[in-house]
């Protein structure tokens, strides 16, 4: 699903965000990003969703080699992922239906199927029932959860999360990921870049650590 | 992705009939959906429309009133006429007998007499100069045979021969063309216009940089939205849609407030050019701007709005990028 071949990111300023990265995720796989602020995990994210381009290297995603994807594609590329933010990147003078619906809308789905879709990618994080509420009422757990919905109403084969318990107490972070273990496990692609230890050494799942740009370590759970 | 998700996919993804189905109603909801965005901020979209109205009713207004001083004046080319002033020697029985021969003339189509003491009474009516003429001995008009000539509007030459004609009698003093004027006028009516061409690029570049400048700003006031957009799979032209639909409304609203200055302008001063015609004794109605031109003014100001917005959009839009 994700496989980087000796990918760097150099930025203009002469900042090495990447060097050298080589890994591979397959299909329906769950992994952890980690390691310190600045280490290079938000570039990694950017990568793989067309945010920004490898100086270097090659970055695949979903057998496709980003370096060839032209700039008018990257809409219809991105629509294949599911990214989840730390400070949710909601609309705040839309309510949480209108913000779910975002993704469908923009692929042209129909009311019908839009309205069904949205209420079932609600019901899934637990948030059935508040569609009509302004973001801004909700709490920040309810809020990352309505941006995991957003995500996720489309069904994308692949979710990214950038620190997406940053802001959330333990409880509410095991449960956040809690739903990322159940699109696991129904076959979609999650990586999970997190600087939350605690939280990752609880969990049984496959975990990159980066540090000053170089992927140092990439171990599999013991089974 | 692995067969089973695969399929899922295509499963629910739309099809082609779903997909332009939602297409229009996509636009039908933008085109709404752009116009409430504007009304919850009327008082800043009333003065955006206000300004484009304001701008393009200038030279809308300047070219009615210029078609309308056309088509008066069209009518007076036809009407050129030659005044044959006589001699003062010429009697009046002598000058009844010239307009009889003139009026036989081929090239001819009336001849009308001024005599000399109706050119006066006619003279110390129209002048004001009455009583400073009742202080002469002698009346010092001469008599006029007005001649309206034959086709005088196709053939320039045939109506300068006449003139030659007349100027040649012998009882003749001067015979004069009353079309210099006319045409001095048409010289200076396509000044005018090429005035007001020039005047209206203008104004309507000015209306294009307005719109360009409030959507702009509308782009950054929703650069979050924006980025939002692009971060989920939002294409150019969907995120570009709804500015374009304000540009279009903006367009509509501003030739709208340009037609009804106008318009109400014409309309207050109708009145008084009415007075100033019945003035020269000429039957006089001003005209309204034509159905036509005000589908040209709404056109061409809807493609303004339309032509801004896609400027701003065009330069601002790929600015914004999610970081």
């Amino acid at each position: 699903m994700i496989r980087f071949v000796n990918a760097s990111k150099r930025y203009s300023s002469g900042f090495d965000a990447l060097q050298n990265v080589n890994f591979h995720m397959a299909p329906g796989e769950m992994a952890f990003l980690t390691g310190h602020s600045g280490a290079g995990k938000s570039s990694l994210l950017k990568l793989i969703a067309l945010l920004e381009r490898s100086s270097r290297g090659q970055v695949i995603v979903n057998n496709q080699n980003l370096a060839k994807v032209p700039r008018r594609r990257i809409p219809y590329f991105r629509r294949n992922i599911g990214i989840i933010f730390q400070d949710h990147q909601l609309l705040f003078d839309r309510t949480v239906f209108d913000n779910v619906a975002l993704p469908l809308i923009i692929a042209g789905y129909s009311r019908h199927d839009i309205a069904k879709r949205v209420r079932a990618a609600l019901d899934k994080v637990g948030l059935l029932g508040k569609e009509k509420k302004y973001p801004i009422t909700l709490s920040g757990g309810e809020q990352q959860r309505v941006g995991i919905a957003r995500a996720v109403v489309n069904k994308p084969p692949l979710i990214l999360a950038d620190e997406p318990t940053g802001n959330l107490d333990p409880e509410l972070s095991a449960e956040i990921m809690g739903l990322f273990q159940d699109f696991s496990d129904v076959g979609v692609t999650v990586l999970v870049a997190t600087h939350d230890i605690a939280l990752i050494s609880q969990l049984p799942y496959r975990t990159l650590t980066l540090k000053d740009g170089k992927l140092i370590n990439d171990t599999q759970p013991a089974s | 992705m692995n067969n089973t998700s695969r399929q899922r996919d295509t499963q629910h993804r739309p099809n082609i009939v779903t997909l332009l189905q939602s297409y229009f109603i996509r636009h039908i909801q933008v085109f709404f959906y752009s116009l409430g965005q504007l009304s919850r901020t009327p008082v800043s979209t009333l003065m955006t429309c206000l300004v484009i109205g304001i701008a393009l009713a200038l030279p809308t207004g300047l070219h009615t009133l210029l078609k309308n001083a056309q088509q008066l004046s069209g009518g007076w080319e036809s009407t050129a006429q030659i005044s044959v002033f006589l001699k003062k020697n010429i009697s009046a029985s002598q000058a009844k007998n010239l307009k009889q021969d003139i009026q036989r003339w081929p090239d001819v189509l009336s001849v009308h007499y001024i005599s000399r003491e109706q050119a006066l009474k006619e003279f110390q009516d129209l002048s004001g100069f009455g009583n400073a003429l009742k202080a002469l001995n002698s009346n010092p008009l001469p008599s006029v045979l007005i001649i309206k000539p034959k086709l005088s509007k196709t053939n320039e030459q045939a109506t300068q021969k006449l003139l030659n004609k007349l100027t040649n009698l012998r009882q003749t003093d001067k015979a004069q063309l009353d079309m210099q004027w006319v045409r001095r006028l048409y010289a200076i009516m396509n000044i005018v216009e090429r005035g007001v061409l020039i005047l209206g690029l203008l104004l309507a570049l000015a209306v294009l940089l307005v719109v360009g400048n409030t959507i702009r700003l509308a782009i950054q006031n929703r650069r979050k939205e924006i980025v939002v957009m692009k971060l989920i799979g939002g294409t150019d032209a969907f995120i570009r849609r709804p500015f374009l639909y304000t540009g279009f409304w903006y367009g509509l609203f501003g030739g709208i407030i340009a037609w009804l200055l106008v318009s109400f302008t014409l309309l207050s001063i109708s009145r008084p050019i009415e007075k100033l015609t019945t003035l020269y004794q000429n039957q006089f109605e001003l005209n309204n701007m034509s159905f036509l031109t005000t589908l040209a003014l709404l056109g061409l100001s809807i493609l303004l709005g339309l032509f801004g917005s896609w400027f701003a959009v065009g330069r601002h839009l790929r600015e914004i990028e999610p970081q």
